[in-house]
């Protein structure tokens, strides 16, 4: 039997005072198994040791909430007896360590939380931020990230209809791939991971289990080094055909009432799911791993607890229901195995070779698991900048050209048309508008979907960037004319034991928490991703948010294209020329300063419900919330996606080209025929809301006055061209 | 009239194939599993599109030879009309049911995006009412859709008037240009010889409404099942 040295509970990650804690639950020291499975229920990625203390703060309840954190995935009533059930989760390393294949089991992982539930899925989404354009690894990462997600949706047949993607310096070590699932069930057919009854058989279907991914979960809580690379053989393969048949074996046999409760094993395997699934209901499990479906031969109990084979469920069913379930489950050719039993120990005891191999106490492991209150510092708020702060561009149009085919404006076209967006059948708004949109079959309603963050936002303030990522996910929405309804939270940080670091986080969840709670608009799900560096240096703080809506009406269901001409178009919200930290500075100045706009929540739930009412009332033609870039990036996606131009009068007030690219928040494109204008002026004089005339849509260019007349062909030119020429520009950095 | 939809493990497609012969039938089709060995009586019978059996080895390659294609070869020889749409149509390339195979893009990445195509030929049974040389909008969402068949069998092909549809563009070019996937002569779906079977990459079952996109899919399935009735 191996010996437990210090160095190999380092090994493990484990600190010397958690080691302690855990010889003082045991009362005796752990074998390598128990060490192993201490050292994954105890890592940052199954724990939430460092952020644990700070998402208890985030509003989860809303009358519409059905179940909150702490489950597989969010549940939201969404009326008619139906649910949507979302989740977002990240696969940072893996995906940076393989690309492929980490996107991939990325996507892969998310599906499971999500039909684990009971849940259909219906959209997949993204969010994904990678280095600087120029950066030698960023076309091998895109290439293989995108390819991934798309291998794995596209065949498990899940339209994935939108998502967002970031090029930034801050993640040329260290990318993010953060990947959503929406799903829908029926609300009196919910799946929990509960266990309960003892003597119920445990059962283990899908997969089998071999030697990959050993210790995923240590690995995503550590920080990167030049070294990383070594680590490839702990990302996990993916065999999507697997896991679709996994998904209608589950969903047919949960049409009967045969489960208990069921648990997917992601990160941390076998381990993770059956510890949750005992804890959670205050039981014990006795398993024999013997009987654990196996690829390999010769497996120790050490590498099958820990494994992290995809595509694989535990469940704890009725006691009788096993052949009834066995049967369903050998229809679509998956491994059943019964491979242990619900027991009122408390604790769970694993045997292999008819030997007890760990034998741990299930309460105290899962919920003394560490929890830190680690030090923390504010970031400290810039001073804004104004129209005074920056210089006009010689030519505003060019100026546009540019800003239109700059990294994180340019059209992300090259990626979406990789995924299968329309399968499914009920894909009603594509990707490329402010949101996904998919009907709820065979009804009238339909889900807006929407991710969102601003990075540089949440840098140079984490709490306003937190509160945007929130708000934008929210104005997304209600662009589509969808009421937002709840959020998940994808939290990628770097290390927090760093108090710069921990104060972003901090900040980053303060800020959020404002919103949710100002736009009702609580946190159903979430994961947290701590250790993003690389050699010492920090990604951008990134709290990705993942924005679900619901459309009462798909008919009402909104767009952005500018739908013909001689419309009016206006702007709901107030311009105050906001410089801080916006494109136009970083792109056109090279400078990253000053605060990021300022967020005023009753503005943005005002200006929001009115452009809702104004939708639903059939009062809009288009409608665009004003985002990266300013109003007029968002006027020229509008006459993009419609291919109508428009001719704009942007007002004296303020500088051409503050008007044009400020990024003032709580702002939305509308547009209006114009014999409706001065009815919607009136509403919003009544509701109080700041509405100015912009222009009128028409011909084949953006004019802005005397300043800047710019062909939709050049400016179509610069948007569509820049990624596409990224990727194949010479020299790629492909293996 | 009747059809049939095939489900393999790993169809994707045949939930949307099943809506929008509904649709237009006004009756539900038989959705029949790949272990079955027979079929209903049918007056249609549609492959829909999807990752069939995970398309491991060969896309379709292991579709091909499921107990239910035999009996679908049989059925088609018989002439029962055949409907293969994307993965269907790399299974019926498969089962030799129709000439040629799909290799891999030519750029080599999966493609999803609505696609014009020219419609060739008048096989009523199939176009109904698009006129040869129409331009019609399907999507395609393939990864491995790129038509090819020996100088020969395109010779054939070409000279028998077994093409269905080409890439084009809204204008009606038809070039490299509108080349989506490098298809040999920019092919996009064809028939066997006997003109029951339809082979065709894009996916006309995905443009069935205005709220979807567009229409061209729904008069598709419109004159097919007219032509059936």
């Amino acid at each position: 039997m191996t010996e437990i040295t210090k160095e190999i509970v380092a090994e493990h990650g484990l600190s010397e005072s958690e080691y302690e804690l855990a010889l003082e639950i045991l009362g005796r020291t752990p074998n390598l198994t128990e060490l192993g499975i201490f050292s994954v229920m105890w890592s940052e990625h199954c724990s939430y040791k460092s952020s644990k203390k700070w998402l208890k703060t985030l509003p989860t309840e809303a009358p519409w909430v059905i179940c909150g954190p702490g489950e597989n995935a969010g549940v939201i009533d969404i009326g008619d007896g139906q649910a949507a059930i979302f989740k977002m989760e990240s696969h940072n390393h893996p995906s940076y360590i393989e690309p492929y294949q980490g996107a991939a089991t990325g996507v892969g992982g998310i599906l499971r939380d999500v039909f684990t539930m009971g849940a259909r899925p219906i959209a997949n989404m993204n969010a994904l931020r990678f280095g600087r354009p120029d950066h030698p690894k960023t076309r091998h990462l895109v290439s293989g990230v995108v390819a991934g997600i798309g291998g794995y949706g596209n065949c498990m047949g899940i339209p994935t209809v939108g998502g967002e993607t970031n090029f930034h310096e801050s993640y040329d070590g260290n990318i993010l791939v953060n990947a959503m699932t929406v799903g829908l069930a029926d609300t009196d057919n919910i799946f929990y991971s509960a266990a309960a009854g003892v003597g119920n058989p445990v059962v283990y279907v899908g997969s089998k289990t071999g030697r990959d991914g050993i210790h995923g979960a240590t690995m995503a809580s550590a920080e990167f080094d030049d070294d990383s690379e070594e680590k490839r053989p702990t990302v996990q393969v993916g065999d999507p055909f697997t896991e679709k048949l996994l998904l209608e074996a589950c969903l047919e046999l949960m049409a009967t009432d045969a489960i208990v409760a069921i648990q997917d094993m992601g990160a941390a395997g076998l381990t993770s799911s059956s510890f949750e699934m005992a804890d959670k209901g205050g039981v014990g499990i006795q398993l024999d791993l013997d009987n654990v479906p196996m690829r390999e031969e010769g497996m120790t109990p050490y590498e099958i607890m820990l494994s992290e084979s995809q595509e694989r469920m535990l469940m704890i069913l009725k006691p009788g229901r096993e052949e009834e379930a066995r049967a369903i489950f050998h229809k679509w050719e998956l491994d059943f195995a019964i491979i242990g039993k619900v027991t009122d120990t408390g604790r769970m005891v694993l045997t292999m070779h008819g030997d007890t191999v760990a034998d741990l106490p299930v309460a105290p492991l899962a919920d003394s698991a560490p929890e830190y209150d680690r030090p923390w510092v504010p970031t400290e708020r810039p001073a804004p900048l104004g129209a005074d702060d920056v210089a006009a561009p010689a030519d505003l149009g060019a100026t546009l050209v540019q800003m239109m085919g700059s990294a994180n404006i340019a059209s992300r076209k090259w990626i979406w048309e990789q995924y299968d967006h329309m399968v499914m059948g009920d894909t009603i708004q594509r990707p490329g508008g402010d949101a996904g949109v998919v009907r709820i079959h065979g009804t009238d309603k339909a889900l807006a979907v929407t991710t969102d963050c601003t990075p540089r936002y949440c840098y140079a303030h984490p709490e306003t960037g937190g509160a945007q990522a929130v708000v934008e996910t929210w104005r997304n929405l209600t662009a589509t004319g969808a009421k937002p309804l709840a959020i998940t939270d994808c939290m990628n940080f770097g290390n927090p034991q760093r108090p710069e670091i921990m104060g972003q986080f901090v900040g980053c969840i303060n800020g959020m928490r404002e919103a949710c709670v100002a736009l009702d608009y609580p946190v159903v799900s979430g994961n947290v991703s701590l250790y993003n560096e690389t050699n010492g240096t920090g990604i951008f703080p990134t709290p990705a948010i993942g924005g679900v809506g619901l459309l009462e009406k798909s008919e009402q269901m909104m767009t952005l294209a500018f739908k013909g001409a001689g419309e009016t178009i206006m702007v709901v919200g107030e311009t105050t020329g906001e410089m801080g930290q916006t494109i136009y500075l970083k792109e056109i100045e090279g400078r990253e300063e000053g605060a990021p706009p300022a967020i005023d929540l009753a503005k943005e739930r005002l200006n929001g419900d009115f452009v809702r009412s104004l939708i639903h009332g059939g009062d809009v033609t288009a409608c665009h919330d004003i985002a990266d870039g300013g109003l007029l990036v968002a006027i020229s996606e509008m006459a993009l996606a419609g291919n109508v131009g428009a001719d704009l009068d942007l007002g004296e007030a303020l500088p051409a080209h503050v008007a044009a690219f400020a990024e003032d928040q709580a702002r939305y494109v509308i547009t209006v025929s114009a014999d409706n204008v001065e009815a919607v002026t009136e509403k919003a004089k009544n509701a109080n809301v700041p509405l100015q005339i912009v222009g009128t849509t028409g011909h084949n260019e953006i004019k802005v006055g005397k300043s800047a007349s710019v062909s939709l062909h050049d400016i179509r030119s610069a948007h569509t061209n820049w990624l596409p020429g990224l990727m194949a520009a010479p020299g790629s950095d492909k293996e | 009239m009747k059809a049939a939809v095939i489900v393999f493990p790993g169809s994707n497609c045949d939930r949307d194939m099943k809506v929008a012969i509904e649709q237009s039938m006004g009756s539900t089709p038989a959705m029949v599993w790949h272990g079955d060995s027979e079929l209903p009586e049918t007056d249609l019978i549609a492959i829909p599109g999807g990752f069939s059996y995970g398309d491991y080895l060969r896309c379709g390659a292991i579709a091909g030879n499921s107990p239910i294609m035999r009996e679908v070869v049989k059925k088609a020889s018989e002439g029962v009309p055949v409907l293969a749409v994307c993965n269907g149509f790399q299974i019926a390339t498969e089962t030799g049911m129709l000439p040629g195979a799909l290799l891999r893009n030519a750029n080599q990445k999966f493609i999803c995006k609505d696609v014009d195509l020219q419609v060739v030929g008048r096989n009523e049974r199939f176009v109904g009412e698009f006129e040869n040389g129409q331009i019609v909008r399907f999507p395609v969402a393939h990864h491995d859709g790129n038509f090819y068949a020996d100088d020969e069998t395109l010779a054939r092909l070409e000279g028998e008037g077994q093409v269905a549809f080409r890439y084009a563009d809204s204008d009606g070019n038809v070039n490299d240009a509108t080349n989506i996937n490098g298809s040999r002569n920019n092919i996009a779906g064809i028939y066997n010889e006997a003109g029951n079977i339809l082979g065709l990459m894009p996916h006309p079952e995905r443009l069935i409404s205005e709220q979807l996109g567009g229409t061209d899919g729904k008069i598709f399935f419109d004159n097919l099942i007219n032509s059936l009735s």
